[in-house]
């Protein structure tokens, strides 16, 4: 993936570059597919080049039990009463979500430390971070993690690598069942509706894709068995830009900076135009009195 | 000019508190607004880039904030806004053109320095607190999200009102001329305090 094809790019107040118009892509994690093995974290860790601390067991399969530095990506499960003495065993692959609007870019205030590329993967340019964690507070699926070890911020890629390749990311590659598909976004919500469709004739008269129009749209989208109830599995379930977020890096900024800006200069003026306050010294009389009330 | 001439403002502790906390606002100035907007992303430079800046501006805050606390104990008292300060502010227009006749006397702070000082009180407070909230890598992570998103937009906004409050001060001491002495050789004369200051001529001259 060239520079030419970054369309967004972070503290960068001028268009990045845009002639060329590359596909949009999308991971699509059909979550009635998935049987929870883990094979995708692994192969994230084997292709990232990444090992985790090992972690402690907490009681349930989450392992590690959070996204971190190192891991990327991680199966969350859920045990849940979807209807009384129904209970049901959700697992999601929690993950940057590659917003199409994407609040960690927004956030950040370190020149190219985050970009987003014209098919729509989101990443983060480590070299450029400087270890401030906006992101943190830009993401509204609480994805980015900042690292104790370099104090840079890291996330899923989407394999950026791969993909710039014409691979699919690892975690779909590896995947035994099926459940990561990967190609453009038009194909994948095709394909999504295909599922659901197949869902609701299996009885999951609620199913659904999860592709948040909040944040323009996500390039991972998921098919839910209970799309009606994301947050059964921790996912928001209108996801935006937090509006504290969008009004600190919204319009107040620019006013902000061009009022100090103006403050500046208009000392300046009335400097040249009212002029200085000076007192007389050689004015030996002045006297202790009243001298100047008229 | 005869040293008798010359009325004593501020003592060496009181000059030299001032501009350890000058030093460290211009340092936490320069390293905070390059994080606020990238047409100030130069402004990192000075304290050695972008990382550097982002670890070193918390520091700079709180020891900014340790020796503003001494001044504000110093001078809270002086500070007090009465009757006479409301008066003096209605005719602040006067004073900005340059039309100073008449004005009722002040004390050691005119009514406009005195706003100042609790603005600058008020935002330091504020920008303590938020900015404790999102110093990482020490304690933000102890801070819930919601939390850590109100004091970015707070810390942001004070910062604001704080540096167009010092620039107003900073010009203010260019533009009266013989205030700058005061603050670093820590007299003016007496014309001066005539002046400007009749009230606290007064009183520490016993004239
Ligand atoms: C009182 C102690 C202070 C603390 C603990 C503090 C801490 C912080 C922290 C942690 C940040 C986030 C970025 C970073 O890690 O560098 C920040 C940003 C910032 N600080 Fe401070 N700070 C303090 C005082 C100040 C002062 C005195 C000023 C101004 C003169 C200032 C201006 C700023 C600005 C403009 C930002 C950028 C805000 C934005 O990006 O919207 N800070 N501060
Ligand atoms: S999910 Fe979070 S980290 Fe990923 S693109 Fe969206 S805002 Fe950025």
């Amino acid at each position: 993936m060239s520079a030419l094809d970054i369309t967004a790019r972070s503290a960068t107040t001028t268009p990045s570059p845009g002639v060329r118009q590359t596909a949009e892509i999308a991971k699509l994690i059909d979550e009635s597919k998935c049987i929870g093995c883990k094979a995708c974290q692994v192969a994230c860790m084997n292709w990232n080049d990444l090992r985790d601390e090992i972690g402690t067991n907490v009681g349930v399969y989450d392992n590690p039990n959070d996204l971190t530095s190192n891991s990327w990506t991680v199966m969350r499960f859920f045990e849940v009463e979807t209807e009384p003495n129904h209970l049901e065993w959700l697992i999601r692959k929690d993950g940057c979500m590659h917003c199409d609007d994407p609040g960690c870019l927004t956030a950040c205030p370190a020149p190219g430390a985050i970009v987003k590329y014209s098919n729509g993967i989101v990443d983060f340019v480590s070299e450029n971070c400087i270890g401030c964690g906006y992101c943190v507070a830009g993401c509204p699926f609480d994805v980015p993690r900042i690292s104790k070890k370099d104090n840079k911020a890291y996330k899923c890629t989407l394999c950026s690598d791969r993909v710039a390749v014409g691979q699919a990311p690892a975690c779909a590659k590896a995947c035994p069942t099926g459940a990561i598909g990967f190609g453009t976004k038009t194909d994948m919500k095709g394909y999504a509706e295909k599922r659901v469709g197949e869902l609701k004739e299996r009885g999951f008269k609620d199913a659904g894709v999860y592709d948040p129009q909040g944040v323009g749209g996500t390039h991972v989208m998921y098919v839910l068995k209970h799309a009606d109830k994301p947050e059964l599995e921790g996912l928001p379930r209108n996801p935006e830009v937090s509006p504290m977020v969008s009004f600190w890096k919204g319009v107040t900024k620019p006013i902000a900076a061009a009022v100090m800006g103006l403050a500046v200069f208009g000392g300046f003026l009335h400097y040249v135009t009212v002029g200085p306050k000076e007192v007389d010294e050689a004015d030996k009389d002045r006297s202790d009195s009243e001298k100047e009330a008229v | 000019m005869s040293e008798s001439n010359m009325v004593q403002r501020y003592t060496p502790n009181e000059r030299g508190n001032h501009w350890i906390v000058a030093v460290c606002f211009v340092l936490a100035a320069c390293s905070g607004l390059a994080l606020f907007h990238p047409s100030f992303y130069f402004l990192s430079a000075v304290l050695g880039g972008g990382p550097w800046s982002r670890i070193l501006h918390p520091f700079v805050g709180v020891l900014m904030f340790a020796f503003f606390f001494v001044i504000m104990a110093r001078f809270w008292n002086l500070n007090r806004i009465n009757d006479a300060d409301r008066k003096w502010m209605q005719r602040v227009r006067d004073v900005i053109m340059n039309r100073d006749e008449g004005l009722p006397e002040v004390g050691k702070y005119n009514a406009a320095q005195k706003y100042l000082f609790w603005t600058i009180v008020v935002c330091l407070w504020l920008m303590l607190a938020t900015g404790l909230v999102m110093w990482r890598p020490y304690l933000a992570e102890q801070f819930p999200i919601w939390l850590i998103r109100i004091s970015v937009l707070v810390h942001a906004l004070a910062a604001f009102v704080l540096i167009t409050g010092i620039i107003v001060h900073i010009y203010s001491a260019i533009w009266v001329k013989g205030s700058l002495q005061a603050m670093v050789r820590g007299t003016v004369t007496a014309n001066w305090a005539k002046a400007h200051h009749r009230a606290w001529y007064r009183e520490v001259t016993g004239k």
